[in-house]
């Protein structure tokens, strides 16, 4: 394998939106590279279709704050309510942000910005549903994604597309405190291996959610940045918390938006029932996705599942007027349409839950520096935003739309804070050796003949990830998961692989993506097992209510050398608004 | 007001093991490390009627031979990296399903760009292309702290092409971008439109200056396989067109 050695103020890891509007800020004031495992515009971010929420009250009456009680109430809670306040605030410049650099947003019919409903979002603290999703059709999170990519096109960003970071190295101080010193990449194209040495790095990566069997996430969502994290003793936070949307295609997981609702289209039994109106009385099919979820997961549990097996509902979109079908959902018709070729127009739609969006991740503030502990300790040059990221803004369950937020907000200010950084911090020295690991783990793959298949392993892990750690869950489900889990970590290093080549190996880097999804969905389910309540997207069958006196506390999962994962907490942040019973 | 009338329920299907078809998939494959030229290779693989072909592909991959290499992320038709040539026309795999293409199914490398591993094309020189046109939006009034203001005919005007997703299929299906790599290609005229027809954006006329040169609209015959290659169902021949008068009628 041949080594390559670069040296770079910053390196952004993932080219989403929030590695993307890192990317920006950080143009022009230092030298920074982008490493994305794919091409830029292939990030999932793409995928997101329904909107991004800003309190513009372009439409009707809202206010930030009333975003800020509904982001904190979603979140069952355990959002750290500054953080939260400075998303929701900052939504408005950030909308107002993208529509400057191009981002083409359905209009009103004065020209302003239209907006639309969306789950969970609420006119004055829970009265009815508010207008409050700017969007673009239903492809929101395509707009984004080309926008931001046609804004660091414009400031000539230096991109190193199909290299996959796979470790990364610190420079060891006074008194055992790090800083980063290098990333290691390895290149797609040609096997070789790629040391960046730099002073800061902002990881950027996404999701993990091909843990779950039933997902709506892309193939290459392996929680890469998060995974070779925690291995380096970095925790991880909230793991647990684990979003399944409402309506993912049935047995595909394919998105269909909450915008499909937000429209007017409507959740429904096998007996053609409106069930949501038993759930949630006065938002209905518009309640959190949290909620949703698990009230069709009760409707198919308790016999009312449509479909042949009986194991999904109906999104009944026959009632809308065609004319706004075509104009405000082309992609989630088309969606319906081809993959299971019916006409949503004259026929409902099969959807169950499918696994969505990690709330929890790399810990960090508000500027995007990671946090290592309850006391805030950062490590120097370290920086993570996006849905790797934990900041929490989202707490334990999300609300939708809330995550285009995300990226934009904290992907702009993990940017600024890291350029702030590079301008004063001095270059790390140049690790000899630093590629060593990458290149250990690289050979032991390609050389080992134990005769276990990666697609073997990863059906196992998705499978037990899907029945015993999704929507419901209880102790029994999650310490049997627990166990299944670490069999496929024993079988792991007698992974063999068929391709032995240096070229676009794909083959070796699903077998690294792998090893990453074992390590964090044990950490998602022993936190979720330690966490003895139900709240948010983690709900406990045997222990179905919320306690406050003792779990307003965020999850730390740690990782050490030899493999034991061990927990501690920190507070949740709190702010003006104090728990209360989550009705809709 | 729209009648709002009550959906029945669908007549369920018989519960029951789903019928497995059996599917041959060729392959046209070529390993740098391995081949001197590429070569046909079939993996026949079971699959339901309603997997796509991407699942096909996973599948052989899967089970048969590892080192089968193709690229693919999102797997539902928005990220465009399994653009492929599928039974002789350009598309995505993970959009088309088995039940569609039928158990006889082959696959190419899309044309026009290097191969460089079995269905996996060097993408460099297309998104060059992509980014030689300016592709961002250009506007040096100062908007304030406010949104710009655009009417929804204005919108419209450029909706079409803000669906591209960079996949290239449209460029790869284009005969003249066969025989001729210099030419722009289809993609990236896309993706101009997309900012010419931009009531917000005032670089039109570089953009057209870019597009008029020996490489640019001009090399397009008019074949429409491009609009048909297209599975975001853009209308891509059109939008060419349009950037064609634009040019020549000096007007947007």
């Amino acid at each position: 394998m041949n080594v390559h050695t670069h040296s770079y103020d910053a390196v952004i890891v993932g080219a989403g939106g929030a590695g993307l509007r890192a990317a920006i800020e950080v143009a022009g004031q230092c030298r920074a590279a982008v490493i994305t495992k794919l091409y830029p515009t292939r990030s999932h971010t793409g995928a997101a279709q329904g909107g991004m929420c800003a309190a513009l009250a372009n439409v009707e009456d809202d206010s930030w704050e009333w975003h800020l009680f509904d982001t904190i109430k979603g979140g069952d809670y355990l959002v750290d309510q500054p953080a939260a306040e400075i998303m929701c605030r900052g939504a408005i410049d950030a909308v107002i942000e993208l529509e400057h650099f191009g981002l083409p947003f359905n209009r009103t019919p004065e020209g302003r910005i239209d907006q639309r409903r969306f789950g969970g979002h609420t006119r004055n603290h829970g009265e009815a549903p508010v207008r409050r999703a700017c969007y673009s059709a239903d492809r929101t999170g395509h707009m984004i994604l080309q926008t931001l990519y046609q804004q660091c096109v414009a400031r000539e960003v230096n991109f190193f597309n199909e290299f996959q970071v796979l470790d990364i190295v610190f420079e060891e101080g006074d008194g055992g405190a790090r800083r980063v010193a290098a990333v290691v990449a390895y290149e797609l194209a040609t096997g070789d291996l790629h040391v960046f040495q730099t002073k800061a790095c902002l990881f950027a990566t996404g999701g993990f959610g091909k843990m779950f069997k039933v997902s709506s996430n892309a193939h290459t969502l392996t929680g890469d940045g998060p995974g070779l994290l925690y291995r380096r003793g970095i925790p991880m936070q909230d793991l647990e918390m684990f979003q399944f949307h409402p309506t993912g295609i049935y047995k595909l997981g394919i998105l269909l938006s909450e915008a499909a609702r937000g429209e007017g289209g409507i959740l429904r039994n096998k007996d053609m029932e409106r069930f949501m109106e038993r759930y949630a009385p006065t938002v209905k099919d518009l309640a959190p996705r949290d909620m949703v979820s698990r009230a069709i997961q009760t409707e198919i549990n308790e016999g009312r599942g449509a479909g042949p097996h009986g194991d999904a509902v109906y999104l009944d979109l026959t009632h809308l007027p065609p004319e706004q079908l075509d104009a405000k959902l082309p992609d989630v018709t088309e969606f319906i349409r081809t993959y299971q070729g019916i006409e949503p127009k004259n026929e409902p739609a099969l959807i169950q839950p499918t696994a969505h969006y990690a709330m929890g991740g790399i810990p960090t503030n508000v500027d995007g520096e990671v946090v290592v502990d309850a006391a805030g300790t950062i490590v120097e040059g370290l920086y993570a935003a996006g849905e790797c990221a934990c900041v929490s803004v989202h707490g334990a369950n999300r609300l939708g739309t809330n995550s285009l937020l995300d990226i934009v907000v904290f992907g702009k200010r993990g940017g600024a804070a890291m350029a702030r950084y590079v301008a004063t911090a001095t270059m790390p020295e140049p690790v000899k050796g630093a590629e060593e690991d990458v290149r250990a783990r690289i050979e032991t793959i390609k050389t080992t003949t134990g005769g276990e298949k990666v697609h073997d392993l990863r059906s196992r892990l998705q499978d037990e990830m899907q029945a015993k750690a999704s929507v419901f869950r209880t102790g029994d489900s999650l310490r049997s998961c627990l166990q299944t889990v670490r069999e496929l970590q024993a079988a792991y290093p007698k992974i063999a692989i068929d391709d032995k080549g240096a070229v676009f190996n794909y083959d070796l880097a699903e077998a690294l993506e792998l090893s990453y999804l074992l390590e964090l969905a044990e950490g998602l389910v022993v936190g979720a097992e330690a966490r003895t309540e139900s709240r948010g997207a983690h709900s406990r069958d045997d222990f179905p209510q919320r306690d406050d006196t003792n779990w307003m506390k965020h999850t730390l999962a740690h990782r050490a050398h030899d493999g034991t994962v061990s927990l501690d907490y920190k507070p949740v942040v709190a702010g003006a608004y104090a728990p209360m019973e989550r009705k809709y | 007001m729209t009648a709002v009338t009550e959906a029945t329920a669908p007549a369920s299907p018989t519960p029951g093991p789903v019928k497995k078809l059996t599917v041959h998939l060729r392959v046209k494959r070529y390993n740098p490390e391995t081949d001197t030229k590429p070569h046909w290779e079939e993996f026949t693989v079971e699959a339901e009627p309603t997997d796509r072909i991407l699942d096909a592909l996973h599948t052989a991959k899967w089970t048969i031979d590892g080192t089968l290499t193709f690229r693919r992320s999102c797997a539902h038709g928005v990220c465009g990296s399994d653009a492929m040539v599928i039974n002789g026309a350009n598309g995505l795999a993970c959009i088309q399903l088995i039940q569609d293409a039928g158990t006889e199914i082959s696959l190419e490398p899309i044309r026009g760009l290097p191969v460089i591993k079995d269905l996996v094309v060097d993408m460099e020189p297309f998104f060059a292309q992509y980014r030689s046109v300016l592709p961002y939006l250009i506007n040096t009034d100062d908007p304030g702290y406010k949104e710009r203001h655009q009417s929804a005919e204005d919108r419209e005007r450029f909706d079409d092409t803000t669906k591209c997703i960079l996949c290239a299929c449209c460029t790869t299906s284009c005969p003249v971008y066969w025989g001729n790599s210099d030419y722009i290609g289809p993609a990236a005229i896309v993706g101009a439109h997309r900012f010419i027809f931009d009531s917000r954006d005032q670089a039109a006329d570089q953009r057209l200056d870019i597009l008029n040169q020996r490489s640019g609209v001009w090399r397009c015959r008019t074949a429409f396989n491009c609009s048909e290659a297209c599975p975001r169902g853009i209308k891509v021949t059109q939008a060419i067109e349009e950037v064609k008068r634009a040019i020549l009628y000096d007007r947007v």
